[in-house]
């Protein structure tokens, strides 16, 4: 075993952190969560960043050179994204692309297509939305309904699409739709790549919990595309589908966002008074803290682990089910302790005079809500991981649903 | 670069010592020893002996052969799926590992070969009464000066095989300053000397046998004295973070074994029609148990390759490890014997030992909260 960054992904750490403190120091004031009527100011951000990553040889680590990627490794990703989040330098308005699309694209996509669309992505001139769940296919994504018929050389689309985070500002979506609808639910499906601009998308955003109005729903009316849109065959839907969130998995590490958090839990512990003394004196606050320091520090040996197995060669596979479910209900419960510590200023918004931190961890807190449901809920995380992972049995409802 | 994996020799190490305990220590063997005061059978030592283990972090020039902490580390993890009975870790890990870092050249050269080839046993008495794994702990037994050295007075507790080591390392308090991290000291006791006497616990974990010693005017001569008068504390911290990573490696493999025997009953038990397995109240444990058992996995690595490497976030790998192992340990093993239902409350199946040993191991050298808020006051000091 060794933990230490080799001498080369230490240069890389070395080489990386000037240049983007650099570009940080020249931006001046980034625009946050906070602004959230100016979601367009941040997404512009977002798009600069990207350029400028681009620009310098930072877009794309571990992909490959021919497409504009760097050729790195995953740990030289995971350096990048840590000393990225550590300084909230930029939101990533574009996992979806990174995460997913780019991903099944190298992996299932012609060589047209890998021209066509990595280097857009990687430049920060695309952004990705994910067109998967619809009103009554969430968890169950094989039940979708949205239709996709032939017509000569073309797919006509028609349905709903629901929860398509980034829709209104994606340039490009990746799309899953019914295409026979007389094979069983999972054999119907076939993948699409849809230019957002398409006649016959209607986008109507969707406020969250935060205030955010981050997802959409998304109607198809007549929308035609070319066969060339399609990923792999027709047929194939379910099967790229399934890749696509073994990808997400891997593909972006949150280890630098929620050190932040939990450093700041640190210094708000020495701030913040319960009892009448601070709160870092409280035993209490001091298990709480100690556990989530512990927790955030597993995410990054977690990841470790993972990644430098992959860096053997091995593929990925539902094993990312562990590292998804532990992040997201890590998450949870952290920024529950967050409005704890807070205490009864946990109530008040960015915005407001008392507020602690500007909002910040109110804002974490609300968003942390969707991380167990997004992407695949806790429970079919689970269930991935006992039937998948551990080769426990199917339950019989759903075992005679397959049939 | 990064590499989280096993060489190829820690992986020969920890077949050969998968293959050791399965076939040496089966789950009868065991249970003899949950029975057997001595804890081992003459049999079990002398082949581990062979296999060279007690050696492996004694400095050749004392017999041993050398090699890293991580190594030792595999070892621990494979018998902890068992989990092993006998005074292995209290004679390797607490006496080995306290003379190679405290004694004199003598107390090395006297003692060390004999740990290193399985001759001699040493353990280590810190915990009192009182028991508190910091200075402010080490303060009831007292060595105070005597004709040509030292008499030692006071009682320790939870200490580990004392009953059958052949040395006793004391740790005892030879200075009342204001600073209670001063004036600590480590004797080394021959466990024949008079005014010593020595008494099995009846412990709930039968596997880790752990003494009452009681030393009463205990006479020892200058030449016992381990290192500076005084100046202990920071060597028995660090044993106690080698002995915590040790542990918690054991730990890791006993929460392995416990997902194994869980899921493999989960999917043969057939209750309503169905294996249990394909019930999602059970499947969803298990999942969760996966899940803390390959993080606990994650975490406990790196506190061994931490100490292995003398890094300087050691000290907070190691409680990192400790209370997450210690939780997770905990939580999986009580639910091992939950999803077994009726079988898994009998004395007959294994889940107990994995619960008992659990707990034993979480309370030797602090327990969760304890090494949460030692991380908390380590963040918080730097
Ligand atoms: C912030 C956010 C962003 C999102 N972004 C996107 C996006 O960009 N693109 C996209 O396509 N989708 C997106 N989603 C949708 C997300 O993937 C779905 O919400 C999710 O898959 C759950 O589907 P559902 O909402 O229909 O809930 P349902 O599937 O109806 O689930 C409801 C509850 O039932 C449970 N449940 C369902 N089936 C089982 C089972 N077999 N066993 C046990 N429990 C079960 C679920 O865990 C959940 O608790 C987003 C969601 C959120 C919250």
């Amino acid at each position: 075993m060794d933990f230490n960054l080799s001498p080369e992904e230490e240069a890389f750490r070395q080489e990386f952190v000037p240049w983007l403190e650099g570009v940080i120091a020249e931006k001046g004031k980034i625009p946050t969560f906070k602004d959230a009527e100016a979601l367009d100011e941040r997404v512009a951000w977002y798009r600069e960043m990207q350029k400028k990553l681009f620009d310098a040889g930072y877009a794309g680590i571990t992909w490959p050179k021919e497409y504009g990627g760097r050729g790195g490794t995953l740990i030289e990703s995971f350096i990048l994204d840590e000393e990225i989040q550590k300084r909230a330098a930029v939101e990533n308005f574009n996992g979806i692309g990174f995460g997913m699309a780019g991903g099944v694209i190298l992996a299932f996509g012609t060589d047209e297509q890998k021209d066509r669309y990595i280097p857009a992505m990687l430049n920060g001139s695309e952004i990705w939305c994910q067109g998967f769940s619809e009103p009554n296919a969430g968890s169950d994504l094989a039940a979708l309904s949205t239709r996709a018929v032939k017509d000569g050389d073309d797919y006509v689309i028609n349905g709903q699409k629901v929860w398509t985070s980034m829709a209104q500002m994606a340039d490009q979506c990746i799309l899953v739709v019914r295409t026979d609808p007389d094979v069983p639910k999972h054999k119907g499906l076939s993948f699409f790549i849809i230019d957002m601009k398409t006649p016959g998308i209607d986008v109507r955003p969707l406020v969250q919990i935060t205030g955010d109005a981050e997802f959409n729903e998304v109607y198809f009316d007549d929308m035609r595309v070319p066969r060339t849109q399609m990923l792999g065959e027709e047929g194939d839907g379910w099967k790229i589908s399934i890749a696509t969130l073994m990808f997400e998995r891997y593909a972006v590490s949150q280890y630098g966002s929620f050190r932040r958090s939990i450093d700041g839990l640190f210094e708000l512990a020495k701030n913040v008074t319960r009892n009448g003394r601070p709160a870092i004196e409280d035993p209490v606050i001091r298990q709480k803290l100690g556990q989530f320091h512990i927790e955030v520090e597993i995410l990054k040996h977690n990841t470790m682990r993972s990644r430098s197995k992959l860096l053997k060669g091995e593929v990925p596979g539902p094993e990312g089910s562990i590292e998804k479910l532990y992040w997201s209900e890590m998450n949870k419960a952290m920024q529950e302790f967050a409005m704890e510590l807070e205490g009864p200023y946990h109530q008040l918004m960015s915005g407001s005079k008392w507020a602690l931190q500007d909002g910040m961890y109110q804002f974490a807190f609300l968003r942390s809500r969707g991380n167990t449901i997004e992407a695949g809920t806790s429970e079919i995380q689970k269930n991935i991981i006992g039937e998948r992972v551990l080769g426990l049995p199917k339950d019989a409802a759903r075992a005679a649903v397959k049939k | 670069m990064v590499d989280t994996a096993f060489t190829e020799e820690q992986d020969m190490l920890k077949r050969s010592a998968r293959n050791f305990v399965e076939n040496e220590c089966p789950p009868e063997y065991v249970r003899e020893m949950w029975e057997n005061d001595e804890g081992i059978t003459q049999e079990v030592w002398n082949k581990m002996a062979e296999l060279g283990w007690m050696g492996l972090l004694v400095p050749e020039e004392y017999d041993g052969i050398g090699m890293s902490f991580q190594d030792l580390a595999v070892v621990f993890e494979e018998m902890g799926r068992v989990p092993m009975p006998g005074p292995f870790f209290s004679s390797v890990v607490l006496g080995g590992e306290t003379i190679r870092l405290a004694g004199t050249e003598e107390q090395k050269k006297a003692v060390l070969p004999g740990i290193a080839m399985g001759e001699t046993r040493a353990t280590l008495a810190l915990m009192e009464c009182d028991p508190l794994l910091s200075p402010a702990g080490i303060e009831s037994v007292k060595a105070e000066p005597a004709a040509d050295g030292y008499a030692i007075n006071g009682i320790k507790l939870f200490v580990p095989d004392a009953h059958t080591a052949d040395y006793i390392i004391c740790a005892a308090r030879t200075d009342e300053g204001a600073d209670p991290a001063k004036g600590i000291s480590l004797f080394l006791v021959d466990s024949k000397t008079s005014g010593l006497s020595i008494e099995l616990l009846k412990t709930m974990d039968g596997g880790r046998k752990q003494c009452e010693v009681n030393f009463e005017n205990v006479a020892v001569p200058e030449s016992a004295l381990m290192g500076q008068k005084g100046e202990a504390w920071p060597i028995i911290s660090k044993v106690a973070d080698i002995a915590n990573a040790a542990l918690c490696m054991e730990m890791v493999g006993g929460m392995e074994k416990s997902l194994e025997l869980t899921v493999d009953y989960a999917k043969t038990r057939i209750a309503f029609d169905q294996p249990i397995g394909s019930y999602q109240a059970i499947k969803h444990m298990c999942a969760d148990m996966m899940l803390i058992t390959e993080s606990a996995k994650s975490v406990a690595y790196y506190a061994a390759w931490a100490v292995s490497e003398d890094t300087p976030d050691a000290p907070e790998a190691v409680s990192m490890a400790k209370a997450y192992c210690s939780d997770t340990y905990r939580k999986a093993t009580g639910d091992c014997i939950q999803i077994m239902g009726g079988i898994g409350f009998t004395w007959e199946h294994d889940a107990h030992l994995y619960f008992k040993r659990a707990r034993c191991n979480e309370h030797l050298f602090g327990d969760a909260a304890f090494h949460k808020d030692r991380l908390v006051t380590m963040k918080t000091s730097a």
